[in-house]
């Protein structure tokens, strides 16, 4: 059976790297005592596939991770169990099985929704700067891959932009004493779309020319038959509690 | 009454690679609360975090030093050039990893020496904490700098720098220096700098055993030579012997290794099976000094296993020492392992320096039903005399049959250990090693098309406290001049490829690793001149070593490829690893006349000093040599062959009476030990 887990990757945890999020989670699980399945062959691996990389440095409250298990177990069980040992920063938000006919992370996620701290500019000069890119035809940005420049157009995939107020609020105590730091300046709202290619807040912060502080992921979005909905609500299952832990 | 420098670390990460090398957090860390009760340790290794972490001495002092209720100890790694650029430009020091304290704000500062190319790391980092990098400079209030660690058996290239070095196994001593340093700043008034004097403290720890301070001793040359390091005052010891646990059952640690959240060498639990080793191969340092052979007792190596992997959540686990195929009992040890029902046949068990034998391979066979990728093994010398003169006692029967073996069990990548520029070694040795390779090669590919023998080939460098101690290096061009040789040999050997290590980086830790208390201007030189993690082959610079010697006025002629006398006063001669040098010397004159040496584990004693001078015996929990070829036992017993060398007893060869005395009083303390030979 497959169980999907949401979870938060906050404070100074957010400094690791995709694949080392993957290698916690191998540990966590196996350290849960929860019975993964692995694939076959001379090199066995655990059955875990996550959604969209999130870019080393920047937060999330909407990561995703699908678990493949080898005997059934009540999802909820699945996130009580693994949520103590997870590092300090990494929340299990919810715990479900997938609803019938999803295809995987990967596939399905067609947008995500971000909060992007810009330190250097008020909620008006950023937002002068966001309607001319919206309002730019084509967006052209270059990017080495396997060596050669290739050249992509940013802009179909910027699907909305908004500037808003910097609000207090936005780091709370614990992720402060896990190293997170307050937003100042003013405050970028995006949705941007996975395909036909993924945006990194670093290529948007070339576009409109504005350095970026501290970003995070808040929504994935899967928008299928015309209805928009998230891989998993983060109230659709009881979560673990959120508690203290010694990293 | 620290404060958290995070706030100035964090807008730093953006900028360097592997930001997660300084946030800490790792699974087993400690947050400890430095109070005025307390006596703060940080804990450096001078390399990066992904080298340092898996250190398994700084984590066992870590755990010990913060289950104290005196003491509190937190680590340090050296940031990459990167990180340090950017500490450097807006002012920030050296911090802890869990409360990002500053560095000076600790009462000691104790580096591990685990290699001697790393030395102006250490150099760099006190800098970077922001204290003067030579001791005489350093204030009264300034941080005490410590060392431990196999290199710290030649403190002489870092007794400019270095406060005190720790001699041997480090679990004792560092209460001991806990509570001399705890007394010292309540000695005084409230704060750390009342009315105390460094040399005090200093003179105190002196007198811990285990513990060299240079600073009170002197160095005495005549015509440039090395005459005395000799103590300054009466009451610290003309030579500090190292200190030894005499039984690693008391000391079950590291309980809660500590699991990284980034990718670092040697990711698995690692648990340590024994200490020293008796092998006696003439090149290492690290079998000379850790003598005598201290297992840990079977039921708790297994305790220990099953503990840290439900702990830590790995799926592989290291059984290490520096030879543990020869862990009395290691085939119930590993079943007892991979056939634990927890375990689900999923975790795998690696064992570290394979010995070269069918029946350590049919062992890595059993442990490694997954993941069958590579085998090493480390034959070291090209040819039997070669080996002979190393005590590297494998015959070509042996590492063929362990190959076949290997082969034949579905690996296909084999890799051997070699070294170029041993002693009496001929252009014949060296072209063994292709021979060698070639044959290996030919064996695999009767059973797979496609088989990889690497040869990989180091350059010697002899090391204190070993009977190669007086050798002298071959110089830059001659382990060039063999490598050449190599080259050609293998050319178009199908199958086989050569690995060679840097002859350059090869003679710049010659030049540390018997140098005296002169080439510590060498050191700073090279550190001064930008030469940082010269462990790493893109910041290397011979050069830089090259223009601190003639600073200083040495040279490599003198400190490096010369062969050292007999009577000659070697700058670690004041320090000691519990060996008889005359026993080193005998060594190194049978070594030359290609004499083997047996095990001393289950055969007489040799009186190499470690036993008798310690008053610990080797702790063997099996009177049985382990099964296998002629490095099992010294003698061939499986195959019934008779092996090509002659052994001769040490004590008596030497014809001393006091040498066959001792031997003969420890095979009795031996024997009740339990050892029964």
């Amino acid at each position: 059976m497959t169980v999907r887990l949401r979870f938060t990757k906050l404070g100074k945890i957010r400094w690791t790297s995709h694949r080392d999020v993957a290698r916690i989670w191998e540990r966590a699980l196996r350290r849960a005592g929860l019975p993964v399945a692995y694939s076959e062959g001379f090199s066995p691996r655990p059955k875990l596939s996550f959604g969209l990389a999130l870019p080393t440095g920047c937060e999330s409250l909407a990561e995703y991770l699908d678990v493949e298990l080898a005997a059934d177990v009540d999802p909820e069980v699945v996130g009580q169990k693994v949520e103590p040992m997870l590092p300090a920063g990494i929340s299990v938000l919810a715990a479900a099985k997938p609803a019938a006919g999803s295809g995987s992370l990967q596939e399905d996620v067609s947008s995500c929704a971000w909060e992007m701290c810009v330190p250097g500019a008020s909620p008006e000069q950023l937002d002068a700067a966001l309607s001319k890119v919206m309002a730019a035809s084509s967006l052209p940005i270059a990017r080495e891959r396997k060596g050669r420049t290739v050249r992509d157009d940013l802009r179909p995939s910027l699907l909305s932009l908004r500037a808003a107020e910097r609000d207090g609020d936005e780091v709370n105590e614990v992720q402060q004493m896990n190293g997170a730091q307050p937003m100042r300046g003013s405050k970028l709202v995006a949705e941007l779309a996975t395909r036909p290619r993924g945006v990194r807040p670093a290529e948007l912060a070339q576009v409109i020319g504005m350095e970026l502080g501290l970003s995070k992921r808040t929504f994935q979005w899967i928008e299928r038959d015309g209805s928009k909905f998230e891989p998993l609500d983060a109230h659709a299952a009881v979560a673990a509690p959120v508690g203290e832990r010694v990293p | 009454m620290n404060s958290s420098l995070w706030p100035r670390i964090e807008p730093l990460l953006a900028q360097v690679t592997k930001p997660a090398r300084y946030i800490g957090g790792e699974l087993g860390a400690r947050k400890p609360l430095h109070e005025p009760g307390r006596v703060a340790w940080l804990l450096i290794y001078p390399d990066t975090y992904e080298i340092g972490l898996p250190n398994q001495g700084l984590q066992i002092l870590y755990e010990i030093l913060n289950e104290r209720e005196d003491a509190l100890a937190e680590r340090a790694y050296a940031p990459w050039v990167d990180m340090e650029e950017a500490m450097r430009r807006c002012g920030l020091p050296l911090f802890s990893l869990e409360t990002t304290t500053a560095a000076a704000e600790f009462d000691l500062l104790a580096f591990n020496l685990s290699a001697e190319l790393t030395y102006t790391n250490v150099l760099n980092l006190i800098d970077l904490a922001g204290l003067p990098v030579r001791a005489a400079a350093r204030s009264d209030e300034a941080p005490l700098i410590v060392a431990g660690g196999h290199c710290a058996f030649n403190p002489e290239p870092l007794a400019d720098f270095v406060d005190a070095f720790v001699l041997g196994d480090g679990e004792e001593v560092v209460g001991e220096l806990t509570e001399v340093v705890s007394a010292w700043k309540h000695s005084g008034g409230s704060h750390r700098s009342d009315g105390r004097r460094r040399e005090d403290v200093l003179r105190a720890m002196a007198r811990v055993p285990g513990v060299y301070v240079p600073s009170c001793y002197e160095a005495c040359y005549e015509r440039g030579r090395l005459v005395e390091v000799a103590p300054r005052f009466a009451d610290v010891p003309s030579r500090v012997e190292k200190r030894v646990v005499g039984d690693l059952g008391d000391w079950p640690y590291p309980k809660k290794q500590l699991v990284p959240l980034i990718e670092v060498v040697h990711d698995r639990l690692n648990v340590e099976v024994f200490r020293g080793c008796t092998r006696g191969c003439r090149f290492c340092q690290a079998g000379m000094i850790t003598r005598p052979v201290r297992e840990r007792p079977a039921a708790q190596v297994e305790q220990m296993v099953r503990d840290g992997l439900d702990r830590t959540g790995y799926d592989e686990v290291s059984l290490t020492s520096l030879s543990s195929a020869d862990f009395s009992g290691i085939e119930e040890t590993v079943s007892s392992v991979i056939n634990d029902p927890e375990c689900s046949g999923q975790v795998s068990v690696s064992l570290p320096s394979l010995r070269v034998d069918a029946f350590t391979v049919g062992l890595a066979a059993e442990i490694q039903k997954v993941r069958r990728t590579g085998l090493t093994f480390a034959p070291e010398g090209g040819t039997w005399r070669m080996r002979q003169v190393i005590n590297k006692l494998i015959r070509e029967e042996d590492l063929y049959s362990a190959v076949e073996s290997a082969f034949s069990q579905g690996w296909r990548r084999i890799k051997l250990y070699f070294l170029i520029g041993l002693p009496t070694e001929t252009d014949e040795d060296v072209r063994g090693i292709a021979e060698l390779a070639s044959r290996c090669a030919e064996i695999g590919q009767r059973h797979h098309r496609n088989v990889t023998v690497t040869a990989s080939v180091g350059g010697f460098v002899p090391k204190p406290h070993t009977p190669f101690q007086w050798f002298g290096q071959d110089t830059i061009s001659e382990l060039r001049r063999k490598v050449g040789l190599l080259r050609d040999a293998v050319r178009g050997t199908r199958g086989v490829t050569l690995r060679w290590h840097d002859p350059e980086a090869t003679a710049a830790e010659g030049i540390v690793s018997r140098g005296d208390r002169r080439m510590g201007a060498v050191v700073e030189h090279v550190w001064r001149a930008g030469g940082t993690f010269q462990e790493w082959s893109e910041h290397f610079d011979l050069g830089l070593w090259l223009e601190g010697l003639e600073s200083a006025g040495l040279t490599l002629e003198d400190s490096v490829y010369r062969h050292r006398e007999e009577r000659e006063v070697l700058p670690w001669d004041h320090v000691s690893a519990a060996l008889h040098r005359d026993f080193l010397w005998q060594d190194f004159k049978e070594a030359l006349e290609e004499h083997g040496l047996e095990d001393c584990r289950w055969t007489p004693c040799y009186d190499c000093g470690a036993c008798t001078g310690l008053g610990v015996e080797h702790v063997v929990a099996s009177a049985v040599p382990p099964a296998g070829g002629s490095q099992g036992t010294g003698q061939d017993t499986s195959v019934g062959g008779v092996l090509p060398v002659r052994f001769v007893r040490a004590g008596t060869a030497k014809g001393e009476a006091t040498g066959a005395a001792k031997g003969a009083a420890t095979n009795m303390a031996g024997a009740s030990a339990g050892a029964g030979r």
